[in-house]
């Protein structure tokens, strides 16, 4: 049963709805797709080039530790 | 964990990672199950085979306008709240709402010519839908023209508040002119007017196709927060070079 029996006398723009359909999804993946590995290519360039965000980098070692909140509160006198 | 912690780029980007593998599978899953009812719909008594045509056109028709409404929530939060992931939103989601547009107006004139025997009529809905592409469009070139992401966001902001007049007007311009485009069919005041068997398939390849914005969407805003970081290194980069 060929797609004209099959989809009827306006079988083409059927078929043409669903082509173009199928090519803008496919596009729009495809898009996304190839955009993050760029993005995470060139982000990897740089990081190994030592360029770090500075919330990314760790804290300089002069820094006192952050007080342990579950530690006991040493009384001082008053 | 609070709507505000999503505004952590970081800790959206996990979420992201996490979830994008299982709203894919979701994906094709809903469309393989719509896929099948919509090719095992029965034929229209007027409109025979033609009808099929529907079930991409609508879909693709209620996306360009949830997605123009989604950037419209999404420039409230630049402008108002200043959300640190709003413009990101805004930004990912404009190639996505112009794709799905075109594919409505494209599908819509391949529907029309076997049906009205023309491609294209100046009616009020079929224009109105391609004054919210040709706004996408601005947008789009909005977005590359300006180069600090936070003052094209702004920028980008009004317009969107600017363009959502349009989605009243695309939505009642079947009521309120004389078109050639027929009325609602589905969202009506006394329920939708199409037969279950046409009605449950055009519904799952419309769930379907959202299913897939709010993935390439996900995705696409993945990509914008990334892009950003490159661009926050190389300025770096850049300064680095300059000090030493």
């Amino acid at each position: 049963m060929s797609s004209t029996e099959l989809l009827g006398p306006h079988a083409v723009f059927i078929v043409a709805s669903y082509a173009v359909t199928l090519l803008v999804a496919a596009g729009l993946i495809l898009w996304v797709w190839l955009d993050h590995r760029r993005q995470v290519r060139v982000l990897a360039e740089l990081e190994a080039r030592g360029v770090r965000r500075r919330s990314a980098e760790p804290p300089p070692a002069s820094a006192t530790p952050p007080a342990d909140p579950a530690a006991p509160v040493k009384e001082t006198a008053a | 964990m609070a709507w505000i912690d999503l505004a952590n780029p970081t800790r959206f980007l996990r979420l992201v990672d996490r979830a994008l593998p299982w709203l894919t599978a979701l994906t094709v899953f809903a469309f393989a199950y719509a896929l099948n009812g919509a090719f095992g719909a029965p034929d229209d008594y007027q409109q025979g085979a033609t009808v099929k045509i529907m079930f991409i056109h609508v879909p693709a028709a209620w996306l360009g306008m949830f997605c123009w409404g989604m950037m419209t929530i999404s420039a409230l939060g630049t402008l108002v709240f200043r959300h640190p992931l709003a413009d990101v939103a805004a930004k990912a989601a404009v190639p996505l709402g112009a794709a799905f547009t075109f594919v409505c107006l494209v599908t819509g004139a391949l529907w029309g010519r076997p049906m009205w025997g023309t491609y294209w009529v100046w009616d009020a809905r079929l224009t109105s839908v391609l004054v919210m592409f040709v706004m996408y469009l601005g947008l789009i070139a909005l977005w590359r023209t300006v180069e600090d992401p936070t003052r094209a966001g702004r920028a980008a902001a009004i317009l969107t508040l600017v363009g959502a007049l349009n989605l009243p007007i695309i939505k009642f311009s079947v009521d309120w002119w004389n078109t050639l485009h027929q009325p609602a069919s589905v969202v009506r005041v006394d329920g939708p007017a199409i037969h279950p068997s046409i009605l449950i398939p055009l519904l799952a390849m419309t769930l379907a196709f959202t299913l897939l914005f709010v993935a390439l969407h996900l995705a696409a805003m993945r990509n914008e927060i990334l892009r950003r970081r490159v661009r926050t290194l190389r300025l770096l980069q850049a300064q680095g070079a300059r000090g030493a």
